[in-house]
């Protein structure tokens, strides 16, 4: 297992190469320079802007403003924002519980809403549920994810009225900032109404963000439980007289959920890449307004440490992804 | 007295129909054989037995019942009870008919669990006594295993080991060896009627080896097409068979070719759904068959143990009946 862990990780380094190569190169590629947005309309003028490029370190050659990015990234140092002149990795930690938070409720609702959906898809095949559930998923992840979001917002938020159209919470709670997780904080800040009106922010940028991995999910299910289903062992199971639900659950959906594991693990990055778009709709604090502000600042320290960070995190995950299929699938923790 | 009693049993899937109105019944501690080439309707007609058969598949027939209980009216949950407790069944493939996920104790405690309940060390003494009985060495250690570590000839032992777990009073063999090596073959079925004397279990034996069921079979059943061809006490079936497709399948045996330079094979293949015959099914490849086999459906002729679905059946010397 530990061999099978480090082999992963050596593969991580022409990755994470790659990523800065690509993030260093991409922003710079964009016209205009940090010092041109920072001055605005009024200009700047040519002397200005060479001593402010000198004092910023873009005078020097481009592999050498790489070169020095990278050797402080070994170091653990991601450089400082060019705007607010804060450390990329203290400004990152600050915004990205936000991130998380929301990740992680649009997760749950795409794993407990697409995994139910696509068992009973395949387990009721041909009939008008598994029809509406695959119509309903294709949709979904063909939906853009910004226009779904207004689309909702228009229809819950003006419309009817049930819930918030944007921020984390209500302008009325002041809550202390302890772990930055909102749920948390409003249940510790002791103020009565915080928790709802947390909630009732979350729940439709979760789905917003959810709708597309809950497609992904809800559609591999349903194709991994129907393969599964006409396995010889499931026949077994069912001579045995067992009851229909502990076939299914027991026998066919352990089988089933070792592509289905996969598959949510890659939704992973389309949870925080989606949540640059869903963030920025719904004005939520986290990492991908933030992003997105950065690249329109010119902000090149904050695009290539946020990118960097981001990418690290769907790293790290896709590889617990690989140590939780040997804990599922038997026949992989005993090959080496 | 019958265990089992089958009366015009038929599977149908959509137009097509696998099982042809069949009727056999099995004895307590009897060995019946039904043999047929691939596609005549052996397995679906077992699977019918065991409440296997999937949606758009359906079961229908005059009677079909265990012990004097109708099976087919009764509730799914009550039949459930007698699946896989008094009716068990083995099938072709054991390396793919033990799920992967589950060590091998797990599986054969599950089916102990449902049908008779106990202490966890309860069932664990028993899986062990299971595996003993079945010919596993080491079994203590083997529980632990999981079925990618077993050989075909071992998964088969644990599926048998299962099967008869809850002490069936008949088992369903569907092809118990086709998948295995020919030396484990022997050992198989040596430990099935082994274990078929020692409980007195009706056995169904599903199979194409007509040399085994010449062996161990009482009885036989001919299938062809989804249709019983054939019946009758096995030695008789095989000595003087009645039936020309009978008659057909022992002439392919290679022991009956030997000194010949080719096989005798019947040509052509079994009808499918949109090439059925008019008459007898068996009339495009018989070659006795007449205008009147083409045209006519045969009834079965003969005494009820020994029965022959043919307009001319075969003499003794292996003719056509005038």
């Amino acid at each position: 297992m530990f061999q099978f862990i480090f082999r992963r990780l050596s593969l991580v380094i022409p990755t994470f190469i790659g990523i800065t190569l690509l993030t260093f190169t991409l922003i710079r590629l964009i016209p205009g320079d940090p010092i041109e947005v920072m001055a605005g309309e009024r200009g700047v003028s040519a002397e200005r802007h060479a001593e402010l490029s000198a004092q910023l370190g873009f005078d020097q050659p481009l592999y050498v403003q790489y070169f020095n990015y990278v050797s402080g990234v070994l170091q653990g140092d991601l450089g400082n924002s060019l705007v607010t002149k804060e450390p990329v990795l203290s400004e990152f930690l600050t915004l990205f519980p936000a991130t998380i938070e929301l990740a992680f409720c649009a997760a749950m609702f795409a794993i407990f809403i697409g995994l139910p959906a696509g068992i009973i898809a395949a387990v009721k095949r041909g009939t008008l549920f598994d029809h509406s559930v695959m119509t309903f998923s294709l949709t979904g992840y063909s939906m853009p994810i910004f226009w779904w979001a207004l689309l909702l917002m228009l229809i819950f938020s003006v419309n009817l009225g049930w819930t918030p159209v944007s921020g984390r919470i209500d302008v009325v709670y002041w809550i202390d900032d302890v772990t930055g997780f909102m749920l948390i904080d409003s249940i510790l800040s002791g103020e009565e109404g915080a928790l709802s009106s947390a909630i009732s922010h979350l729940i439709l940028p979760s789905i917003v963000l959810g709708t597309i991995p809950m497609a992904v999910i809800a559609r591999m299910t349903r194709s991994s439980m129907l393969e599964v289903l006409s396995e010889d062992y499931i026949r077994t199971a069912r001579a045995k007289g067992i009851a229909p639900w502990r076939v299914i659950i027991i026998h066919a959906l352990r089988n089933a959920l070792i592509p289905v594991i996969t598959v949510i693990g890659l939704q992973v990055g389309i949870l925080l890449s989606g949540a640059i778009l869903t963030e920025t709709v719904f004005a939520w604090p986290g990492i991908g307004k933030w992003l997105i502000e950065s690249i329109g600042r010119r902000d090149y320290p904050v695009v290539q440490g946020g990118i960097l960070i981001v990418a690290s995190i769907i790293i790290v995950v896709n590889l617990l992804v690989d140590v939780a299929y040997g804990i599922v699938n038997p026949r992989i923790r005993h090959s080496r | 007295m019958s265990l089992l009693k089958l009366e015009n049993l038929s599977v149908t899937f959509g137009q097509f129909r696998a099982v042809d109105q069949i009727s056999y019944n099995v004895n307590e501690g009897e060995v019946l054989g039904i043999v047929g080439e691939s596609g005549s309707g052996k397995s679906v007609s077992s699977l019918s037995l065991m409440g296997l058969i999937d949606y758009p598949g359906k079961v229908s027939a005059d009677e079909l019942s265990f012990m004097n209980q109708d099976l087919l009216s009764m509730p799914e949950a009550q039949r459930r009870k007698i699946t896989g407790s008094d009716i068990a069944m083995i099938f072709q493939d054991p390396m793919t008919s033990l799920n992967p996920c589950y060590t091998v104790g797990y599986q054969i405690i599950e089916a102990l669990k449902t049908h008779q309940g106990g202490t966890k060390k309860e069932l664990k003494t028993r899986a062990i006594e299971l595996l003993n009985l079945v010919g596993i060495p080491a079994p203590e250690s083997r529980l632990s295993a999981y079925p990618h570590q077993l050989s075909g000839g071992m998964s088969q032992r644990v599926m048998i080991a299962i099967a008869i777990g809850c002490n069936p009073k008949l088992l369903i063999a569907d092809e118990p060896t086709t998948a295995l090596d020919v030396t484990i073959q022997a050992q198989i079925i040596d430990l099935l009627i082994d274990l078929q004397k020692q409980k007195q279990m009706g056995l169904v034996l599903i199979t194409h080896d007509l040399a085994l069921v010449a062996e161990v079979a009482h009885r036989v059943i001919v299938m062809y097409a989804g249709q019983i061809v054939e019946s009758g006490p096995a030695n008789e079936v095989f000595s003087t068979p009645k039936h020309p497709y009978t008659q057909a399948l022992l002439a392919s045996l290679p022991e009956s070719a030997a000194g010949k330079a080719r096989l005798e094979a019947l040509p052509g293949v079994v009808p499918g759904q949109y090439d059925r015959p008019k008459g007898c099914l068996l009339s495009p490849r018989c070659p006795y068959a007449t205008d009147h086999c083409r045209n006519v459906v045969p009834d079965n002729q003969g005494p009820l143990e020994r029965q022959v679905k043919c307009h001319t059946p075969l003499d003794t010397l292996g003719r056509p009946a005038a």
